[in-house]
C-alpha cells in the first residue's frame, strides 16, 4: 500500500527553522510509521535523519511524535496511524518533544540521562554483602518489575506537560526509575532519594496530567509511580514544601467539613506572607466577581464523613490528625 | 432520565456561573436530577495519593448514594469525574468492596459495584443524544469560533475512560458544532491547564495556562470552553498572570461547557452568570451573540 508522510525536517546547524517533507512510499500492509520512515530513507532521501535499532520496541530508540503524539515508530502500524486522519491526509511524523533536536528525527538524550542518573539508579544496600545473592520475597518484587520494564526510550519525557514549561523537572522516566529503587527491597538509600526527589524539580512538578501513562510502551505508568513517591516521602518526613501542606490542607478540610475549603486549602498550602501576598490579586478579583465564598459550611453529613475517614486512616496505618473543630 | 446529580466542591465554591447554568439545561435535556448535598469531596485524586482506601471509601458512600437510587452519578467537573473512575475501578475487585464496605457498614452503607458515572458531555452524547440537543438550540452560534479545553481526566487514562468509547476525546468538538459553533482545531485542546501544580510550582503553571491559551488564541478562537471547573480557575481566574508571564496579552474568554450550551438554547450572558468571570466575558459574547444573529438573519 502507499503511505504518506509528512516529515519534520531540521538540521540546526544549516536550517533557520524546521521544515514539513513530504514522502510517498509503498509499504506492505502490516508496516510500521518505522517501515515506512525507512523506506523513504533508503530509497528516496538518504539525508533523512533517524534512530532505531531492534526495531521491536526493544532497545527504545525510535521514539517520535506520529500525528502529535510520542510513540515508538517501531510499535506504530501505519493503519493505527491513519486511522482518524481524513483521505488524503498525511501521517505527520515530527521528533520527541521536550528534548533538543540533533537532526529531524534524531533527538539529544543527554540531558534525559543525566536526569535518570542524578536519581541513582544502581542499588545500595546496607551492612555488608551476603555470601552468595541477595533473596527477596516474590511478591516483593512483583510490583517493582511493572517500572524495572522501562526501557528508557523517552516517550514519557517527550509527552510530559510539566516538562513543557519546567525543564528544571526530573521528568517521569527518571522518577520512575527513583520509584523502582526505593520499593526494591535490597535498596537502602530510600530517605536519601527521597529528599532529593522532594526538592524542586521534583516529584511535586509532576502535574498529575496522565500523558506519560497514555504512551508508555511498556506500561510502567511513571506519573502513578509519582504519586507513590509522594506518599512515601510525606510519611518519611519531607512534608516542608507546598505540596505536602497542599495535600495535608486538602485532607483536613475534607475530614473537618466533608468537602473543599477551596480558600482555606491555598492559604495552608503557601509558603508565608510573600507567596500569600502573591496571590493576593487573584483572591481580590476572585472575590469582587461573587467567587469566593465568605463562609464554607460543612455538608449536613460531614460527621458520617468524618467517621469513615478515621476508620481508613486506622486501617491503613495513617497517622490520625486532631481536627480543628471547622469553622 | 433521572441521575444521581453530583456537582463537585468548585460549582458550589468558586464557580457559582457553572452551577447555575446547569440548572438551566439539565431540564430541557430530558435529564431529572436528585442533587448529592450530602456527598463527600472526591479528593480531586490528592486524597488517592495520600490514602486510595480513604479516597475510595469517601467515594464508595457516594456511589452507594447512587446505587441505592438506581441512578448514574452525573458529574460536570472532568477532576472529579477522572477520580471516581479511578476509584470505581478499583471497587470493581471484590476484595478491595469488601474492604471499603467493612468501613463502610457503620454509617449504614453498601457499595455493590454498579454504579456508573457520567460526565455532562459524555451524558450529551452517548445517552440525550446530538440529535436532541441540536433540537434544542434556538440560537445556533454561528460564527464563533470556540476552541475545546478537554480537562486531562475527561480523556485520559483512555484505559478508564475509552475502553468502551473510544471517541470520547472528540465529543467536545461535536458538541461545539452541534450547538452551531466552530470548533478550533490547536494542540492545547488536550493539554494540562497548569492547575495541579499551581500551588507547588505557580510559574510552571501559569506558563501552562498561558500557552494553552495563547495556542488557541492563534488559531483564531474567539472563546475556549471547557468541562472542568478547575481548569477554569487557572485559564479565567489566573489568566492576567499567565499573560504575564508569558509577556503577551491574551484576554480570551473561558466558558464552562454548560454556559454555551445555555446561550445555545437561548438563554442570555448575564443568565449563564458571564458577570462572574474575572477575563471579561459578558460584553465580547454579548456582541458575538448578535454578530452571529445579524450573520444568520
Amino acid at each position: 500500500m502507499e503511505v504518506h508522510l509528512r516529515v519534520q525536517r531540521f538540521h540546526p546547524q544549516v536550517d533557520a527553522e524546521p521544515h514539513w517533507q513530504e514522502y510517498r512510499v509503498e509499504v506492505p500492509e502490516h508496516a510500521t510509521v518505522l517501515d515506512a520512515l525507512l523506506a523513504a530513507r533508503d530509497e528516496q532521501d538518504e539525508t533523512l535523519t533517524l534512530r532505531c535499532s531492534c526495531r521491536s520496541h526493544i532497545c527504545g530508540s525510535c521514539v517520535m511524535k506520529v500525528n502529535g503524539t510520542s510513540c515508538l515508530g517501531c510499535k506504530t502500524k501505519v493503519s493505527h496511524a491513519r486511522k482518524r486522519l481524513a483521505a488524503g491526509e498525511p501521517i505527520r511524523v515530527a521528533p520527541a518533544g521536550n528534548l533538543p533536536v540533533v537532526k529531524d528525527l534524531a533527538v539529544d538524550l543527554e540531558v534525559f540521562f543525566g536526569k535518570v542518573k542524578a536519581i541513582e539508579p544502581y542499588l545500595q544496600p546496607d551492612g555488608p554483602p551476603p555470601e552468595r545473592e541477595y533473596l527477596v520475597p516474590n511478591e516483593a518484587m512483583l510490583t517493582v518489575r511493572e517500572a524495572m520494564a522501562c526501557i528508557l526510550c523517552g516517550c514519557c519525557v517527550s509527552e510530559c506537560n510539566s516538562l513543557e514549561v519546567e525543564p528544571r523537572f526530573l521528568g517521569p522516566a527518571a522518577l520512575a526509575k527513583a520509584w523502582r529503587f526505593t520499593e526494591d527491597p535490597r535498596d537502602a538509600a530510600d530517605r536519601h532519594r527521597l529528599e532529593f526527589v522532594s526538592a524542586p524539580g521534583g516529584i511535586w512538578d509532576c502535574t498529575h496530567c496522565f500523558a506519560c501513562v497514555e504512551v508508555c510502551p511498556k506500561d510502567v505508568k511513571p506519573m502513578e509511580r509519582i504519586l507513590e513517591l509522594r506518599r512515601r516521602a510525606m510519611e518519611a518526613g519531607f512534608t516542608d514544601n507546598n505540596g505536602a501542606r497542599h495535600s495535608q490542607a486538602f485532607a483536613d478540610t475534607i475530614a473537618e467539613s466533608g468537602w473543599l475549603d477551596e480558600t482555606r486549602v491555598l492559604s495552608r498550602s503557601l509558603r508565608g506572607l510573600p507567596e500569600l501576598l502573591e496571590w493576593a490579586p487573584v483572591g481580590m478579583r476572585a472575590l469582587l466577581r461573587g467567587k469566593m465564598p465568605l463562609r464554607h459550611r460543612r455538608l449536613s453529613g460531614a460527621k458520617q464523613i468524618r467517621a469513615i475517614f478515621a476508620a481508613a486512616q486506622r486501617r491503613s496505618g495513617e497517622p490520625p490528625r486532631e481536627h480543628a473543630p471547622g469553622r | 432520565m433521572k441521575v444521581a446529580y453530583y456537582p463537585g466542591c468548585v460549582a458550589k465554591g468558586g464557580a457559582p456561573e457553572l452551577y447555575r447554568s446547569v440548572k438551566l439545561i439539565l431540564e430541557p435535556l430530558g435529564i431529572e436530577p436528585t442533587e448529592l448535598f450530602d456527598a463527600a469531596c472526591t479528593g480531586a485524586g490528592v486524597l488517592t495519593e495520600r490514602n486510595p482506601l480513604l479516597a475510595d471509601a469517601l467515594n464508595a458512600r457516594t456511589f452507594a448514594m447512587a446505587e441505592r437510587r438506581d441512578m448514574p452519578v452525573l458529574t460536570i467537573c472532568s477532576t472529579c469525574t477522572g477520580t471516581m473512575l479511578a476509584c470505581n475501578a478499583r471497587l470493581q475487585d471484590e476484595g478491595n468492596r469488601a474492604r471499603v464496605n467493612e468501613l463502610l457498614a457503620p454509617e449504614r452503607y453498601t457499595y455493590n459495584g454498579t454504579t456508573v458515572i457520567k460526565h455532562l458531555l459524555w451524558m450529551l452524547v452517548e445517552d440525550v443524544g446530538l440529535e436532541r440537543v441540536a433540537q434544542l438550540v434556538k440560537r445556533p452560534l454561528r460564527g464563533l469560533r470556540a476552541a475545546p479545553f478537554y480537562g486531562c481526566y475527561l480523556i485520559r487514562p483512555s484505559s478508564l475512560v475509552g475502553d468502551e468509547h473510544p471517541d470520547r476525546d472528540l465529543y467536545l468538538e461535536r458538541l461545539i458544532s452541534t450547538l452551531g459553533a466552530e470548533p478550533v482545531k490547536y494542540e492545547g485542546a488536550r493539554k494540562c491547564c497548569g492547575f495541579p501544580v499551581i500551588t507547588m510550582n505557580r510559574a510552571a503553571g501559569l506558563r501552562m495556562t498561558g500557552r494553552n491559551i495563547q495556542d488557541a488564541k492563534e488559531h483564531g478562537a474567539d472563546l475556549m470552553v471547557t468541562p472542568c471547573p478547575l481548569c477554569h480557575l487557572n485559564l479565567d481566574g489566573q489568566q492576567a498572570e499567565a499573560s504575564q508571564a508569558l509577556g503577551t496579552p491574551l484576554g480570551v474568554p473561558i466558558l464552562h461547557l454548560p454556559q454555551l450550551i445555555a446561550l445555545a438554547f437561548g438563554h442570555s450572558p448575564a443568565e449563564v452568570g458571564l458577570g462572574h468571570h474575572v477575563v471579561p466575558a459578558q460584553g465580547p459574547l454579548g456582541r458575538l451573540l448578535q454578530a452571529a444573529a445579524a450573520g444568520a438573519s
